[in-house]
C-alpha cells in the first residue's frame, strides 16, 4: 500500500517535470529570430502567403495562447504538424522511435555484458595486476564520452579494418518486408537472419560507442559493490560448504551486489539515451536524434517540440521503471517490510 | 581486517595517480602554449585554401609537400596549423564556460543545500526538469535559437550544465550543514549567509574544484559536438569539431584529416578528466 | 584416535612478522566437544577459520599441519581441500543476522551443500531439510523454507543455521561464538539446542567462546589461548577444579560464578598479563633459535 502511494507521488512529480519541459521548450523555440514559415516558402512568395501559412500553423497568436492550443491537441493525441514535411508530428516521431529504442537497448545490453564481465573478472582477480589493468582501462573508458568513442570506432572498424558498417541503419539496396519500424526484432520474428545480420552490422558500432562509458560505470560500481559483499558472513559460510570462488561470486555475492548498482545505472541509461542524438548523427543512423538535429536546423518548431517532449517522457519513464524494478527485486520491499 | 596485499596495491595506485596527474597537466600545458603561440609556431595560415594542395598526406607519406606536416584537408588547408589555432577556441570555451557554469551552478547548489526551504524546492524542481532534457539536443536547440558564435556556445554550456554543479554542491552543503560546527557558528550569532560563505563554502571548495576541472573537459567536447553539427562558429574558422566533421566525410580518402584533430581532442578530454580524478584522490581524506 | 589434529600451527599477518597463531597444537576426538577460550584477539576464532579454510586473505599460515579425518588439509590442492572440508565439516556462525543470504530463500540455503557438493537428488535434500528444521524445533518448516531471511527472527535464523550445519552429517562442526549476537533469553535455548543436536548426531564440536560458563556446560575439554598461543589444554573437569596455568586461574577469577553471580569480578591482573607476555616472548625466542 505504501509502495502504491509512493508510486502515485512519483507519477505526480513526473507530470510536473514533463509540463516544465514542455513550457521551457515552447518558450525557447518561439524566441527564435526569423519566421520559420518565411524560410520554408519558395523565394517570391508574397507577404499574404506568409501570413496565411503563419496563421495556419497558429504562429500568429501569443505564446500562452499557442501553448494552450498545443496542450489541447496533446490531450487528443495531436502534437501538431511538421512544418518541413507537412505530416503529423506524432506519426513522424513514432516512425523514428523504434530505431532509437532498438539502438539504446542494444547499447544497454552491450554495456551490461561488458560491464558485468569487467566487474566479475576484477572481483575474481582482486588485488592482482589484472584488476589494476582493468581499473586503468575502465578509468579511460569513463573519461571519454560516447561521441569520441564513436569517432575512434569509425576509424578502427570503418577504415583501418572495415568489418562493420559505419553509416545508416540498413543497406539501402535491400528489400525490406517489414510492417513495423522495429527492424531488429521483426527480422528475427520473420526468421530473416540475412537482414538481421545486416541490421546488427549497422547498429553495432553506434551501440558500442554508446555502451563504452556506461560499461565502465557498471564495471566500476558493480565491482565495488561485489568486493564489499565478498566480506560478508553469508559468503564466508558458503565457502565452508565447499563452494569455490566462482560460485561464491556469482551465486552468493552477485544477486546482492546488483541491487545498489541498479539505481545508479538507471540514471546513466538516460544519459545513454540522450547520447543517441549525436551518435545517430555521427553514424547517419535514421533515428529520433538524427531527425531532431535536422528539425533544429530546419527550424521545424512543432517537430522539435514533439521530439524533446518524447525524450523527456522516455527519461522519466526509465527512471520510473528502475525504481519499480528496484522495489520488485528487493525481497525486503517486495514483502512490504 | 585490512587486506595486506591491498596496502601494496594502494601504494601502486597512488604512484600511478601521481603519474597520470603529471601527464595530464603536461598535455594541457603544451596545449596552452600552442594556443598562445599559434601565430608564431603554426607553419601555415590556418585559413589559406589552395585546391591544388588538397588532401596532401602527412610528411612521412608519399606525395607529401614539405611544410604541411600533418597533411591538408580537401580545401588544401594545413591540418597542423588548424589544430594549433583550434586549441584557442577549445581552451577559451573550457575556461570561460567552465568557470561561469561553476559559478552559477555552485551558487545555486549552495543556496539550495544550506538555506533549504522554498529556495531548495524551486532549485531542486528545476534540476529535475533539466535532467529530463537530452543535453546534446538541448544545446543544439539553444545554439539554433541564439545563432552560432562564441558567446552562444558559452551560454548554452552554462544553461545546460549548471545542474552538474548544483546537484553535487547541494548534497555536500546539506551534509555539511548538518554538522556540529555549523550549528555552533549559528549559535554564536552568525548570520546565515555569513555562515554559508565562511563555514560551508570552504568545505565544499575541493569538490567544486574537481567538478570545475571535469566541466572544462565537458565544455571542450560540447564545443566539438556543436562544431561537428556545424553550429559552433563560422565554418571557416578552425575548430577541432569542424575538422572532425570534415574528416568524417572524407574518411576513406584522407584519414589524417580525422585522426589528428581526433587524437588531440581525445587527449585533451582525457587530460581534463584525469586531472579532475587525480585532484579528487588528492582531496579525499579517506584515500590520503 | 583424534578426529581433528592440529600440530605446530603458526600464522601471521601477511607480509609482516606480526603473529596471529603461535605454534598451536590441539586434538579433538570424534564426538568430543572442545572449547577454545580466550579474550578477544587471542586467536581462538582464527583456529576455527584455519580448520575450515576461511582465514582472511590478510592472514597466512607459516608452519604446521591440520589433519581432519586423516587428511592433511594444508597439503591438498585448494579446490580439493574446499570440497573435502565442505563434505566433512561445517560452521555455525556468530551472527545469524548476517550469515544468511538476504536474496535467497531459506530452503535452498539449507539444501545447497547437499545438492551441489554431495550430489544428492533435490527432492531427497528437501525432505532432509524439512526433517532437520523440525529437529531444531522450527514450527511449520514448509513455510520457513519458502521464506526470506528478513521475515524471520534472529533466534529462528540461528536455528536454521544450526540445522544447515548438521544437514550433511558432518563429523566436525566449528561453532564460532554462536550465541554472542543473540538476546540473553534466546542464548540459553540455542546453547541447549546445540548441545542436544551434538549429542544426538555424535558430532565433534570445536566451540569458540569467551564465556567460561558456556564451556562448563557444553564442553568436555578445552584450550585456553592468549596472544595466539595455547596456554593450557586440559579437560573441563580439571580446568575448573585445578587450573594449572597462572593465566587460566586469573581468567577463572575474572568470570562470574554461577553460585554467586552478584559477586564482584576481578579483572585479569596486570602482573599475570606481564608474566604471560614474558612466557610468550621466551617461546618466540626458542622458536627462532630452535
Amino acid at each position: 500500500m505504501q509502495l502504491f502511494r509512493a508510486f502515485l507521488l512519483r507519477l505526480a512529480t513526473t507530470a510536473v517535470t514533463l509540463i516544465g519541459v514542455a513550457v521551457i521548450v515552447f518558450v525557447v523555440i518561439r524566441v527564435v529570430p526569423g519566421n520559420p514559415i518565411a524560410m520554408m516558402l519558395p523565394p517570391g512568395a508574397t507577404e499574404a502567403d506568409i501570413a496565411r501559412l503563419t496563421a495556419q500553423y497558429g504562429l500568429d497568436k501569443s505564446i500562452p495562447a499557442q501553448f494552450l492550443i498545443w496542450c489541447q491537441g496533446v490531450v487528443q493525441g495531436d502534437f501538431g504538424t511538421s512544418i518541413t514535411s507537412n505530416q503529423p508530428v506524432l506519426r513522424l516521431v513514432l516512425g523514428r522511435l523504434p530505431a532509437t529504442l532498438e539502438l539504446s537497448i542494444m547499447a544497454l545490453v552491450i554495456a551490461v555484458v561488458i560491464g558485468g564481465a569487467i566487474a566479475l573478472t576484477g572481483t575474481r582477480n582482486r588485488g592482482t595486476k589484472v584488476e589494476a589493468a582493468l581499473d586503468v582501462g575502465n578509468g579511460m573508458a569513463l573519461s571519454v564520452p560516447d561521441f569520441l568513442w564513436g569517432l575512434v570506432l569509425i576509424l578502427i572498424f570503418g577504415v583501418l579494418w572495415p568489418v562493420f558498417h559505419i553509416s545508416g541503419r540498413v543497406t539501402p539496396s535491400l528489400e525490406l518486408p517489414f510492417t513495423t519500424d522495429f527492424y531488429l526484432f521483426e527480422s528475427v520474428l520473420r526468421l530473416r537472419f540475412d537482414l538481421w545480420a545486416d541490421i546488427v552490422s549497422h547498429m553495432f558500432m553506434p551501440a558500442l560507442a554508446l555502451a563504452i562509458p556506461l560499461a565502465a560505470i557498471i564495471g566500476q560500481l558493480l565491482k565495488q559493490s561485489l568486493k564489499e559483499t565478498m566480506h560478508l558472513d553469508y559468503v564466508t559460510l558458503a565457502r565452508t560448504k565447499g563452494y569455490g570462488e566462482n560460485h561464491v561470486i556469482t551465486r552468493e555475492a552477485l544477486p546482492n551486489a546488483i541491487l545498489p548498482t541498479l539505481t545508479l545505472v538507471g540514471v546513466q541509461f538516460t544519459f545513454l539515451i540522450g547520447g543517441t542524438v549525436i551518435i545517430e548523427r555521427l553514424f547517419s543512423y535514421e533515428g529520433l536524434g538524427n531527425m531532431a538535429i535536422d528539425a533544429v536546423i530546419n527550424r521545424d518548431l512543432p517537430l522539435i517540440q514533439g521530439i524533446v517532449i518524447l525524450f523527456a517522457a522516455i527519461f522519466t519513464a526509465v527512471n520510473l521503471i528502475v525504481d519499480l524494478s528496484y522495489a520488485l527485486l528487493n525481497p525486503r520491499l517486495r514483502h512490504g517490510q | 581486517m585490512a587486506s595486506n596485499s591491498g596496502t601494496d596495491g594502494r601504494s601502486q595506485i597512488r604512484r600511478r595517480v601521481g603519474l597520470k596527474l603529471w601527464l595530464s597537466a603536461g598535455w594541457l600545458g603544451v596545449l596552452v602554449l600552442a594556443a598562445l603561440l599559434a601565430p608564431w609556431i603554426a607553419p601555415q595560415d590556418p585559413l589559406a585554401q589552395d585546391l591544388f594542395l588538397g588532401r596532401l598526406p602527412p610528411v612521412w607519406q608519399q606525395g607529401a609537400e614539405p611544410g604541411f606536416w600533418l597533411g591538408t584537408d580537401s580545401l588544401g588547408r594545413d591540418v597542423l596549423s588548424r589544430i594549433l589555432y583550434g586549441a584557442r577556441l577549445a581552451l577559451i570555451v573550457a575556461l570561460v564556460a567552465g568557470s561561469l557554469t561553476c559559478l552559477i551552478g555552485a551558487s545555486l547548489g549552495l543556496m539550495a543545500g544550506f538555506l533549504r526551504g522554498w529556495v531548495d524546492v524551486v532549485i531542486s524542481r528545476a534540476i529535475d526538469i533539466w535532467m529530463a532534457f537530452p543535453p546534446v539536443l538541448f544545446s543544439i536547440l539553444l545554439i539554433a535559437v541564439m545563432g552560432p558564435g562564441l558567446v552562444s556556445i558559452i551560454l548554452a554550456i552554462v544553461v545546460i550544465d549548471w545542474t552538474r554543479f548544483a546537484r553535487v554542491v547541494r548534497a555536500e552543503a546539506m551534509a555539511q550543514g548538518a554538522m556540529d560546527y555549523v550549528a555552533s557558528a549559528q549559535v554564536a550569532g552568525r548570520g546565515r549567509v555569513s555562515t554559508m560563505l565562511t563555514e560551508i563554502l570552504p568545505n565544499v571548495l575541493p569538490t567544486i574544484v574537481v567538478l570545475l576541472t571535469l566541466e572544462m573537459g565537458i565544455a571542450v567536447i560540447v564545443e566539438a559536438i556543436l562544431s561537428f553539427v556545424n553550429l559552433s562558429i563560422s565554418t571557416d574558422d578552425p575548430t577541432w569539431g569542424g575538422m572532425i566533421a570534415e574528416g568524417r566525410t572524407s574518411i576513406h580518402q584522407a584519414w589524417w584529416v580525422l585522426i589528428f584533430p581526433l587524437v588531440t581532442l581525445f587527449l585533451t578530454v582525457l587530460s581534463f578528466s584525469q586531472l579532475g580524478e587525480g585532484l579528487k584522490d588528492r582531496f579525499d581524506p579517506v584515500l590520503r | 584416535m583424534s578426529f581433528l589434529k592440529i600440530t605446530g600451527l603458526s600464522a601471521r599477518l601477511k607480509g609482516t612478522a606480526f603473529p596471529i597463531l603461535r605454534d598451536v597444537s590441539l586434538e579433538v576426538a570424534a564426538g568430543e566437544v572442545h572449547g577454545l577460550v580466550g579474550e578477544s584477539g587471542a586467536g581462538k576464532s582464527m583456529i576455527g577459520k584455519a580448520v575450515l579454510g576461511i582465514l582472511p586473505a590478510s592472514v597466512e599460515i607459516t608452519r604446521g599441519a591440520i589433519e581432519l579425518d586423516g587428511m592433511d588439509l594444508l597439503s591438498l590442492p585448494p579446490a580439493e581441500r574446499r570440497r573435502r572440508i565442505g563434505a566433512t565439516a561445517a560452521l555455525i556462525p556468530q551472527d545469524p543476522l548476517t550469515a544468511l543470504n538476504p536474496s535467497r530463500r531459506i530452503g535452498p540455503q539449507v539444501t545447497d551443500r547437499l545438492v551441489d557438493i554431495l550430489g544428492w537428488p533435490r527432492a531427497r535434500a528437501e525432505t532432509r531439510a524439512r526433517e532437520l528444521l523440525a529437529e531444531v524445533h522450527i514450527p511449520d518448516p514448509e513455510r520457513v523454507m519458502r521464506s526470506y531471511p528478513h521475515e524471520l527472527s534472529g533466534g529462528m535464523r540461528q536455528r536454521i543455521l544450526i540445522a544447515s550445519a548438521f544437514a550433511a552429517e558432518p563429523k566436525l562442526i566449528v561453532a564460532d561464538e554462536p550465541t554472542t549476537a543473540l538476546d540473553v533469553t534466546v542464548q540459553k535455548q540455542i546453547l541447549k539446542l546445540i548441545a542436544e543436536m551434538q549429542a544426538r548426531h555424535g558430532t565433534a564440536l570445536l566451540f569458540v567462546t569467551h564465556d567460561l560458563g558456556v564451556v562448563s556446560k557444553v564442553c568436555q575439554s578445552l584450550s585456553v589461548l592468549y596472544g595466539g598461543k595455547v596456554m593450557e589444554a586440559t579437560t573441563v573437569r580439571d580446568f575448573f577444579r585445578q587450573p594449572a596455568h597462572g593465566y587460566s586461574r586469573a581468567l577463572l577469577a575474572a568470570t562470574p560464578k554461577y553460585t554467586d553471580p552478584a559477586a564482584s569480578l576481578t579483572p585479569v591482573p596486570d602482573a599475570v598479563i606481564a608474566a604471560v607476555q614474558a612466557e610468550i616472548a621466551a617461546h618466540d625466542r626458542s622458536l627462532r633459535h630452535g
